[in-house]
């Protein structure tokens, strides 16, 4: 037990401890988002009851809106790892911050892709422009704008600095983003269909929805650990502690 | 030698900037001709019918600006990157944020301002009404400038890159997203005759809030792409 936690938790922000640290914790979360993954999706799409008004095309909310919660939870991860890198410096912050990104490009991805396969037999469109899916493809393009801006850089811890920057200012510009969005929509309101019918949910259908969210959670962690590994391995290629695990690696 | 006072600074720093824009004349031409040339292809592309490009002849004017203010954007630190002036500013005793503004204004003024002398010529070419002008152009004269202040932030951050047009507009276009919807806002209203103050209003605010972050900002950003 007390080979992996550590007895101070800032210790974690040094390189090796949370490489180690996370190496012992990944397959766990691994481990809890299968479970809870395939819980909630039994859960979804066998147990909870149809809609009365959508059929069994509402069950795509089980992927979609987890997945639309994590594209904003890990913004707001990025941009406190993104915080931390800019003022304390700290390597790991960068790392964490860097890493994020691309998770969470796929999870906003993955929430407007299957919007948009919701869409098509709801509303009878791939694609409208209503205020949440147009905030939906901003936050896209904010994440691309991170990743991009990291890879231009030849230095990477520099290129982290930088891209850490323009979290920052995407995560002032998110809310001001939805509010015009929303600002703009109701000025050209004319018939388009309302996002969600009813307010309240079914709790057969709630406990899938909120299991779902744990498993979206854990696999958030496990991804983020294996690419931070991997990304300190890297970055500290020419230390002392990498030397002794590639001999390690070389030896068996 | 003492050094020179505040104001003294700012001005030397407008005027370096002013000559050397005044001394490439032909580039301040360029993002001018650059938007004629997108306007012109709009009735190419959707026909030539009035009360089709009428519609849409605020939101193409506002789009090509933006457009041709991106294009111009990338050469707002380039050349004293190249010639090492920038980190002379980095390292002057005034502060940085404020020579950074005027550095702004003189690409506004070089960019900016021709764009807007010319865009009731771009709304007319569409047939935008005559009445609907001045809010056009109060609405350029607002936005305008946010385009340049969040455009030398992102400029500043990618500094210490080789590749960074097509990378400014993917950071650059998203962080637009709000002002193009207020000022295109503000127009759609003049033209169905709708009062149009209140989006102009929350330019103004905007303007206001990023004349006093924006170059702060941008100053942090510098000091961050040139720490190498």
């Amino acid at each position: 037990m007390s080979k992996w936690i550590p007895l101070w938790l800032h210790k974690l922000s040094s390189p090796p401890i949370f490489y180690r640290f996370a190496g012992s914790l990944r397959p766990w979360m691994l481990a809890l988002a299968l479970l809870t993954g395939v819980i909630a999706l039994y859960g979804g799409l066998v147990l909870a009851p149809a809609d009365y008004q959508q059929g069994d095309a509402y069950r795509i909310i089980f992927i979609h809106v987890p997945s639309a919660w994590m594209s904003l939870f890990i913004y707001g991860i990025m941009g406190f790892a993104a915080f931390l890198a800019l003022v304390w410096r700290i390597k790991l912050a960068e790392v964490v911050a860097m890493e994020s990104a691309p998770i969470g490009a796929a999870f906003t991805f993955i929430t407007l892709v299957t919007g948009s396969l919701w869409g098509k037999p709801m509303w009878g469109t791939w694609w409208t422009w209503d205020a949440r899916l147009t905030s939906e493809l901003v936050l896209l393009f904010l994440y691309l704008g991170v990743i991009g801006l990291y890879h231009a850089f030849e230095d990477r811890r520099q290129g982290a600095r930088a891209a850490a920057f323009l979290a920052l200012i995407g995560i002032i510009n998110v809310p001001i983003v939805h509010f015009s969005v929303n600002w703009w929509n109701t000025l050209h309101q004319g018939s388009t269909i309302r996002l969600l019918g009813p307010s309240t949910i079914a709790p057969g259908m709630l406990w899938p929805l909120l299991t779902m969210m744990l498993a979206t959670k854990f696999y958030y962690l496990a991804s983020l650990f294996g690419r931070v590994r991997t990304d300190l391995l890297d970055l500290e290629s020419g230390k002392d502690w990498v030397r002794k695990l590639a001999a390690v690696e070389a030896a068996r | 030698m003492n050094p020179p006072g505040l104001v003294g600074a700012c001005t030397a720093m407008l005027r370096r900037d002013l000559t050397l824009a005044w001394r490439r004349r032909g580039d301040i031409a360029m993002p001018v001709l650059y938007a004629l040339i997108v306007t012109m292809l709009f009735p190419f592309a959707l026909g030539p019918e009035d009360t089709l490009l009428q519609r849409i002849a605020g939101g193409v004017v506002l789009v090509t600006v933006l457009l041709a203010m991106l294009l111009a954007l990338d050469a707002m630190f380039s050349s004293d990157i190249e010639d090492g002036s920038l980190e002379q500013l980095v390292l002057a005793p005034q502060p940085l944020a404020l020579m950074l503004v005027m550095k702004i204004l003189a690409h506004w003024l070089t960019t900016a301002l021709p764009l807007i002398v010319i865009a009731p010529l771009l709304a007319g070419m569409l047939h935008l009404p005559v009445q609907v002008m001045p809010v056009l152009v109060l609405a350029l004269v607002l936005s305008t400038p946010m385009l340049s202040l969040l455009g030398a932030i992102l400029v500043a951050l990618t500094a210490g890159t080789r590749r960074s047009g097509m990378l400014l507009a993917l950071m650059l276009l998203p962080l637009c997203v709000p002002v193009v919807i207020f000022a295109a806002g503000a127009v759609a209203a003049a033209q169905q005759g709708l009062p149009w103050l209140a989006p102009v209003a929350w330019l103004g605010a905007a303007l206001v809030l990023l004349l006093v972050l924006a170059p702060l900002a941008c100053a942090a950003a510098l000091r961050i792409a040139l720490d190498a």
